[in-house]
């Protein structure tokens, strides 16, 4: 493997890496695990980081490229610190799912894959998250929050609001 | 969190464990956890397979495949290393059962996990979460470490010399695509989850080109259970050529939605009226997708039906994932979908064409024809397109978008003309503007 | 493999077990639609075009990943069939621009054809289409998004076919698309306003040859013309020693007639598939304003134009007095590279029975007369291109194949994609080809004549051959390679003299080739245009040749020496045809002071701008004759395009030698000579003569009408010639190409003071020796490559 000198990442990220690309009979599988945590670290896919996972995985930055646009979760460019999914798909929409992106819209006053000005939040339709059961559902980031209404759904932004230094 | 359901009709075979904290080990074991696979050591491959296929446990990803079968059509003999790879990608619209058995029992999977390794020789598994659930595989990487520490994974598991057995977590990064057992090995192999070309089957040729197992994590789940309690008792369980239970998610409009387990065959209109309490609020049921969202819809009158593989086919549609969507009156069924069209778009991988452009003209078309601008032969072009869809495509997505689809404008396009006429729902569920779709992954 | 039998369509064939049923049809002329399948590429079934009814399988199955089986029942075309075709059609058709009219593929698009047979023309789609602007990912490579089906075709040719890897696929469904390796963020090439995605690779168009539709087009091409409105001629390349054909692809203009296009798409050549950037592009200083047009005489101090009889007068008197006054041997001449078998010979025969000299020769690009004199008396020894496609083993010395001869890169990819053949290189470079290796040694830079010594079981050579390199290492590649049956050794042209001798030595079980720059390097050598060996490398003194010629027996001056007479004032004249030593030698243009030089060339080189009479010459893709490449294949080469007011070589030298006042039936053996019908050689139509000798020895009439007609020539090559005493003329005349092998015993003797003189021009795969810089394409791509974010292919080598 390439030896990275400098990375991007912090220590423990790096260090993870390292041992992510041992485990696996070839390392290229590493990629797409890399990739998320990656961007968990960073915020989104940066160039530095196609970079560098492609020289920890001795890809071409192509290949690196054409894998991640595949994936939905992977974005290169920044969200909000937290990125607020929201299922629209059946089982959710039976249940309100768009009358709950619509309330998140109206009260983050974004769209789509759009970001709060404080950098605070953004917003996302998503497809099926695997909660159909406990619909209307919604993801922050990777937190699930369950059968929500629009009531439920503020005191989930404020919850995540709370967390930040005034 | 998940909500912990319940009902007198369940027969609890794989949820037993489900709500006493199964996820820590030393409860896991009080509870005779890992017996199987001891029993599964003394015992051997042979019998393994033998009661598996006993069992008539067929598979719960979707296809229903006989899981003894699957594993028995492993080559002995491979240079190739053998791998066991456990699909817990569970991203078809409606499905939520295997989300619940990662939360409530994860060692029951890495069971599964080892016996099948047992039953092939294999000493490597995989088990692949979607990228959605972190928060699972942190639970699962938990129960892992911990089956490390106990002996019971690794080198001379158990302190039997020579049988080890190594288990890789991880999880994707959002595609349903990649549930797809081909494009699940791609994906796991750091590549675009595109399906590759079959034969060779995965079995012969599968991960890093060696013979693999690839099964649902429910599946996977079921196999301890079935060693402990025998192949025939647990068939017995269920109907004919459907042994035993299944984890059935039922949700949309009833009052008690949740995952029960029932046992196979059981009544579709029982699980809806009595297991999960009846249609909301007391209106009338309109439909059901019987399987998640790539079933085809069925309608008020045809849920007199027992809940198993052969009798869903029968009835034109499938048991798929099991995840039973209800819809009532309200609902109106150009809306459903477009919904539901508009997911196999977005999720295509794109490598085929008639499923890359014909999931893409049907929602192009049936967006239009919901804002208001269709047209009577916009109801022939779609199912003109889904009918040239059906059976064409590289992979089965192709026929899961276009069976729905031909399934609602079928039984359904008194509806369609009404709408064109001018008909809209009472309570419409997509605002006539779908603000903001979709947009495609990455890179824009 | 055991054939199979099977029924298709209610015939009955049969195939080799394992054969793709879309194959198997095709070689019994079925023809199965499809756009991912692409004959030596991996396997996609992604179109789905190429759907047929097999008999007991529940689906329609994709003929192009189905292997035939025995007993398979196969229907191909059926109502069912041609409704799931239609309906695939439609939903391309949907979204594609239909630009048809204006598209560059327009007429050789497989999109085009398909819609035409199946019927799907009606678009019923409300829906506007997508457009995106076309994209120029290089000088040669234009991407058009819209057009693009998604066959992968270019991703694959790319990846698996060039090694390259430069194209993939970027996001999914509906919105994947063809991505090349540098994004338009990252490109800092910005055209008004908008960034460019950009190729960063060895820009040659292999994805264009094999897109089915119009998406991927060429720069040099696109929006030129319509393919009907062109003729196309096959012809060979001029630009290396590989002897790719490549169709060229002609259009009339007021002076003659222009080349448009090179590309593959007649895959009749030993290329097959391939061809590089140069093959494809580089055709365009055929159309340089700057070729000469008109004769050109010095007069006081100057270069001016004068009609074609003032310069051959003046040139010929000239030369027939000097040789008078101050002997034959006072008079040099100097050959091509990329001048025709027919006019080398010629050339070398004007030196030695008009001039009356052996001070011959050419740049020699490799040592040839080493081969020879090394392989004489052997049979089968002498490698064929075909044996780097086939054979099992192979081993390269020296040389880099991926730049100065891609067609021998190709050829070993792909031996080693489709037969697992095993490559041993031994380099002092890093080579790109060590990818495919199966041990790769680096030698010392000047090691491998060590390396011929420890193969021939010498190991005290084994630290002067690589200092790098294990003992051990050493150890296994030498005995791999004794015990390799059946090996072919490929030679790159720094390792000549005694060095090769002793690599030919070491290796007495195997096959070789040596790698030479240019066209018809191989054969310029073949022909005798050295001082010191004749035709066939026979001897000065005794052979057939010799009696023939009654020249001189004693070695001519060689090149560097004819340099060094002029500046001593001992050469009187020098005969300069389609070379530039001035610049390739760097010789001090004062040299030549006091001699009569006379050049043809196309261009006003270095060497034309010190001539006292410039000749205006055609080039290769202007004439007809033959080529023999660096294996020694021979191929014929034909008359593509025109330039008025230029003349063949051949013509040139042979209208030299009458206005000497030679006997011209002496130097060329055509028939009923007093009618020779000199009038079709004039302006325009000059090559006339020759083509219509092609045309008329084809039909078995009695040609050679003419003393410009090569055929001529090449019937006394045939006949003095050896190696290509076995030509066969159908062959020839039918594209095919031909192995040749000086392998008769009796060769000219060498000594081991002799200098072999090889100077390798080390082009890349975007020079051409002096035509470089006469092709805009060329100047364009190094603009182009020398711009690019180095790195990005960093980790694939
Ligand atoms: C488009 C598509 C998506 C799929 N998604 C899943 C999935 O999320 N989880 C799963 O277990 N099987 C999924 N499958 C089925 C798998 O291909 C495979 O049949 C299954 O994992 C085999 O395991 P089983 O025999 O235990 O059911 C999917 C199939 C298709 C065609
Ligand atoms: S059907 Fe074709 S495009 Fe659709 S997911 Fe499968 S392979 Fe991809
Ligand atoms: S050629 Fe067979 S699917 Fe494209």
């Amino acid at each position: 493997m390439a030896t990275i000198t400098t990375s991007i990442f912090t220590p423990a990220t790096a260090a993870r890496f390292d041992k992510l690309a041992g485990i696996y009979p070839v390392k290229r599988s590493a990629l797409v695990p890399m990739l998320l945590y990656a961007q968990d670290e960073i915020g989104y896919v940066s160039d530095a980081v196609v970079t560098e996972i492609a020289q920890r995985l001795d890809l071409l930055e192509l290949d690196v490229r054409n894998v991640l646009s595949y994936y939905s979760m992977l974005r290169t460019v920044p969200a909000g610190k937290y990125n607020v999914q929201v299922c629209t798909n059946i089982s959710c929409m039976l249940r309100g799912g768009f009358a709950l992106l619509d309330h998140c819209k109206h009260t983050l006053g974004i769209g789509h894959k759009e970001t709060t000005p404080d950098g605070l939040f953004s917003l996302e339709e998503v497809e099926c998250i695997g909660a159909c059961c406990w619909a209307p559902a919604v993801q922050v980031n990777y937190d699930f929050h369950d059968d929500l209404t629009p009531a439920k759904m503020d005191a989930v932004l404020e919850t995540y609001r709370a967390r930040e230094p005034r | 969190m998940p909500t912990l359901v319940s009902h007198p009709d369940e027969v609890k075979v794989l949820s037993r464990r489900f709500g006493q904290g199964a996820a820590n080990i030393d409860k896991y074991l009080e509870l005779d956890g890992y017996k199987a696979t001891q029993k599964a050591i003394a015992e051997g491959p042979e019998w393994i397979i033998n009661t598996m296929k006993a069992s008539g446990l067929r598979g719960r990803g979707g296809a229903g495949f006989p899981t003894g079968m699957k594993w028995s059509f492993v080559p002995k003999v491979s240079e190739k290393p053998k791998y066991i790879l456990v699909n817990g990608d569970e991203s078809e619209p409606g499905t939520c059962k295997d989300h619940i058995i990662f939360l409530e029992d994860p060692h029951s999977i890495i069971e599964g996990t080892i016996i099948a390794g047992l039953a092939v020789g294999s000493k490597m598994g995989f088990i692949y979460l979607r990228g959605e659930y972190r928060y699972l595989l942190n639970i699962m990487e938990k129960a892992v470490a911990d089956a490390y520490a106990k002996g019971f994974l690794g080198k001379n598991i158990f302190g039997n010399d020579g049988v080890d057995f190594d288990i890789i977590t991880q999880t994707g990064a959002g595609a349903y695509e990649v549930g797809e057992e081909s494009a699940l090995m791609e994906s796991l192999e750091g590549k675009r989850g595109i399906p590759r070309i079959r034969p060779p089957f995965p079995a012969v040729v599968g991960l890093y080109g060696g013979p693999t197992v690839i099964n649902n994590a429910e599946t996977i789940a079921n196999a301890p259970h079935i060693l402990l309690m025998g192949g025939e008792a647990y068939a017995k369980i269920g109907t004919e050529r459907n042994g035993g239970t299944r984890l059935f998610g039922i949700s949309g409009h009833v009052e008690r939605p949740g995952v029960y387990e029932l046992p196979m065959g059981y009544s579709l209109r029982k699980a809806i009226y009595d297991v999960a309490g009846g249609i909301k609020g007391g209106k009338q049921l309109k439909a059901v997708v019987p399987g998640g969202a790539s079933c085809p819809i069925l309608r008020a009158d045809e849920i007199d039906i027992g809940l198993d593989f052969d009798q869903l086919a029968k009835a034109g549609s499938m048991l798929g994932s099991g995840g039973i969507v209800v819809l009532d009156e309200t609902v109106s069924i150009v809306e459903f979908a477009l919904r539901t069209i508009r997911f196999y778009q977005h999720e295509s991988c794109g490598w085929c064409i008639p499923c890359r452009e014909g999931t893409d003209w049907i929602k192009k078309t049936l967006t239009r024809f919901h804002a208001g601008g269709g047209t009577r032969k916009d109801i022939d072009n779609v199912q003109y397109i889904a009918e040239n869809m059906m059976g064409r495509t590289f992979c089965p997505l192709g026929d899961a978008a276009a069976m729905p689809t031909l399934g609602f404008v079928k039984k359904f396009r008194s509806e369609f003309e009404e709408y064109l006429a001018g008909a809209r729902p009472a309570n419409p569920l997509i605002q006539i503007q779908p603000v903001g779709e979709p947009e495609h992954a990455g890179a824009h | 493999m055991a054939d199979v039998t099977f029924i298709v369509d209610g015939n009955t064939l049969t195939a080799p077990a394992g054969t793709l049923l879309i194959d198997a049809c095709k070689s019994h002329g079925i023809e199965i639609p499809a756009f991912c399948y692409y004959p030596g590429l991996s396997l996609q079934a992604a179109c789905r075009m190429c759907v047929v009814r097999i008999e007991k399988m529940p689906k329609l199955q994709t003929a192009c990943t189905t292997p035939v089986a025995e007993g398979m029942n196969v229907t191909t075309e059926s109502p069912e069939i041609a409704q799931a075709r239609k309906a695939t059609l439609q939903l391309l058709l949907g979204n594609h621009p239909l630009d048809c009219p204006v598209c560059d593929a327009g007429g050789e698009c497989e999109l085009q054809d398909m819609t035409f047979k199946y019927g799907a023309a009606d678009s019923f789609y409300a829906e506007p289409k997508n457009h995106r602007d076309e994209q120029k990912w290089s000088p040669v490579v234009y991407f058009d998004r819209p057009r693009c089906i998604l066959c992968y075709r270019c991703v694959r040719m790319c990846g698996e076919g060039m090694d390259i890897f430069a194209l993939g696929v970027a996001n999914r469904g509906a919105s994947s698309i063809i991505a090349p390796n540098i994004p338009a963020h990252l490109s800092g090439v910005v055209e008004n306003g908008t960034e460019l995605a950009q190729l960063d690779c060895e820009q040659c168009g292999m994805c264009i040859d094999a897109c089915p539709v119009g998406a991927l087009t060429s720069g040099t091409y696109r929006y030129k013309t319509r393919p009907w409105e062109m003729n196309h001629t096959a012809t060979v390349c001029t630009h290396c020693g590989d002897g790719c054909k490549t169709t060229l692809g002609v259009r009339s203009v007021a002076d003659g007639s222009e080349i448009l296009r090179g590309d593959n798409r007649d895959k009749s050549g030993m290329n097959g598939d391939f061809l590089c950037n140069k093959g494809r592009y580089a055709f365009d200083f055929a159309n340089n304003i700057e070729r000469l047009t008109s004769p050109l005489i010095r007069k006081d101090g100057k270069l001016v134009p004068v009609s074609w009889d003032e310069a051959l007068n003046f040139a010929g008197n000239k030369l027939r007095d000097l040789r008078q006054e101050r002997g034959p041997n006072s008079i040099g001449i100097i050959g091509s590279n990329r001048t025709t078998n027919e006019e080398n010979y010629l050339l070398q025969k004007f030196a030695r029975t008009v001039i009356g000299t052996n001070n011959i020769d050419h740049h020699r690009t490799a040592d040839f007369v080493t081969l020879a004199t090394s392989l004489q008396g052997t049979t089968g020894r002498f490698a064929s291109q075909h044996d780097v496609e086939k054979s099992p083993a192979i081993l390269l010395v020296g040389g880099d194949p991926t730049n100065q001869a891609p067609l021998t890169a190709w050829n070993i990819r792909t031996n080693v994609r489709h037969n697992k053949a095993r490559i041993y290189i031994a380099n002092h470079e890093e080579i790109k080809l060590r990818r495919q290796a199966k041990a790769f040694l680096q030698v010392s830079q000047f090691g491998y004549g060590s390396l011929a010594t420890y193969l021939a079981g010498d190991d005290s050579a084994a630290l002067a051959t690589s200092t790098i390199a294990q003992a051990d290492e050493l150890s296994s590649f030498r005995s791999a390679l004794l015990a390799e049956a059946n090996l072919t050794v490929v030679i790159g042209n720094e390792v000549r003299g005694g060095e090769l001798a002793n690599l030919i030595k070491a290796l007495p079980h195997a096959r070789f080739a040596l790698l030479a720059d240019y066209a018809n390097s191989r054969g310029a050598s073949d022909m005798g245009v050295l001082p010191d060996a004749l035709p066939g490398y026979q001897s000065l003194a005794g052979s057939t040749i010799a009696s023939e010629y009654a020249a001189a027996d004693t070695p001519g001056l060689d090149l560097l020496a004819m340099f060094d007479a002029a500046a001593a004032n001992k050469l009187s004249a020098l005969y300069v045809v389609g070379s530039n030593p001035i610049k390739r030698f760097g010789i001090d243009p004062a040299t030549l002071a006091n001699t009569f030089v006379v050049v043809q060339d196309l261009f006003l080189t270095e060497t034309a701008a010190l001539a006292d009479v410039v000749f205006p010459a055609a080039n290769l893709y202007e004439k007809s004759g033959s080529v023999t490449n660096s294996y020694g294949d021979l191929q014929l080469v034909s008359k593509a395009a025109d330039k008025a007011g230029t003349r063949s070589d051949f013509e040139l030298i042979v209208r030299l030698a009458g206005h000497m006042g030679h006997d011209l039936k002496t130097l060329v053996p055509f028939g009923k000579g007093l009618r020779s019908d000199l009038g079709q050689s004039r302006g325009a139509q000059s090559g006339e003569a020759d083509r219509h000798s092609v045309w008329m020895t084809a039909n078995n009439l009695e040609p050679k009408t003419s003393p410009f007609d090569p055929f001529a020539i090449l019937d006394e090559i045939q006949r003095l010639v050896p190696g290509y005493d076995k030509l066969l003329r159908l062959q020839l005349l039918s594209g095919n190409d031909q192995h040749v092998s000086p392998a008769t015993s009796g060769l000219v003797q060498i000594t081991a003071a002799r200098k072999d003189l090889v100077l390798p021009s080390s082009d890349t795969l975007f020079t051409s020796g002096s035509l470089t810089r006469y092709s805009p394409m060329l100047q364009d791509v190094q603009r182009h490559q020398s711009t690019e974010v180095a790195d990005h292919l960093a980790s694939a080598d």
